[in-house]
């Protein structure tokens, strides 16, 4: 039963991401160029939303659907980390035009090539877990 | 109920991004798609090189059914939900584009010179391809997520490291779009 409802949530946001046309490489370049306030507008508008449905959350200690309670979870402090690795995310955002939400999206859109973003991502996931002890975080 | 087949402004488009987040902090998990590369990692046997991989993948099973989901969701909002893929971009950026070599921009949902099949036998945009995966994996990790994690629910968490790691988002982007474009395209 649970599994459904995860499968129901993926397959919405994989629409949201395909109809806002967040998933567009184009999007993504036209963002980098300030050309348009579309993907401005969906994030701005995604976090506002999720900073007030968060504090209402806290606030009135609201359950889960299954009656336990809920923790967001803090991200670890730090700064050399999230410089590094964000800058160098954005690159790869920039050039491949997909993060790794899009990335899923697209493939079952049938753009075959994304097969190869995605085993890349795999890839690049695993050199960070190998030379994650000698990275400064 | 034409406006569904239609491309979605960013104030419906948004607030659903809100509902998924919403709808998983309610289903007591959390919003972060780049945990399921590593999770892949870790099935593909990556255990045995890093012990950043020795954790157990079945509790991360609820995400790689959403990313499923994901999968599915692309296909049917593709062929089911829209009848004009074509993308309408700002003309300065589809003339700058087309400068560029893409001819594809304003006409299509993503740019068929880097992301049609025939690219397959291209050496040149297949590396690009890998070397855009491989930043993106491993800038996610190194970074602790990605734009679901960080950009949305970190943010609307109100993290500061997220809010650090989107800066760097953006300013890699920009160097990416602005420096680094002009001497590949």
């Amino acid at each position: 039963m649970r599994s459904i409802i995860y499968l129901v949530i993926g397959i919405l946001f994989g629409i949201v991401l395909i109809k806002s046309e967040a998933a567009s490489w184009f999007r993504v370049y036209e963002m980098f160029q300030f050309g348009s306030f579309h993907m401005y507008g969906i994030i701005g508008s995604a976090v506002v939303l999720g900073i007030l449905s968060i504090q209402f959350l806290k606030k009135y200690n609201v359950k889960s659907f299954y009656g336990a309670p809920i923790h967001v979870v803090p991200k670890e402090k730090g700064i050399k980390r999230y410089v590094l690795g964000g800058i160098i995310f954005g690159f790869g955002w920039a050039l491949a035009g997909a993060c790794p939400g899009p990335m899923f999206v697209l493939l079952g859109a049938g753009y075959l090539p994304m097969v190869i973003v995605i085993a890349s991502a795999i890839l690049g996931t695993f050199l960070y877990g190998v030379l994650k002890n000698r990275l400064p975080h | 109920m034409d406006w569904i087949l239609e491309p979605w402004p960013w104030y419906v488009s948004g607030p659903l991004l809100t509902l998924i987040m919403f709808l998983l902090i309610m289903t007591g998990k959390r919003f972060g798609m780049s945990s399921n590369l590593r999770t892949l990692c870790t099935i593909c046997g990556a255990g045995k090189t890093s012990d950043f991989f020795r954790f157990d993948w079945k509790a991360q099973k609820w995400n790689l059914i959403v990313v499923l989901g994901v999968i599915i969701g692309g296909y049917l909002g593709s062929n089911f939900l829209s009848t004009d893929h074509a993308v309408q971009l700002n003309d300065a950026v589809v003339l700058d584009l087309k400068q560029k070599g893409i001819d594809s921009a304003g006409k299509a949902y993503m740019p068929h010179e880097l992301f049609s099949d025939d690219i397959l036998t291209d050496p040149k945009i297949l590396s690009l391809l890998v070397i855009g995966g491989i930043l993106v994996g491993f800038g996610a990790r190194y970074a602790g997520g990605c734009t679901s994690g960080h950009a949305i629910s970190g943010l609307s968490n109100l993290q500061i490291p997220s809010l650090i790691a989107v800066i760097g988002f953006f300013v890699g982007g920009l160097i990416m779009v602005h420096l680094i474009f002009p001497l590949i395209f």
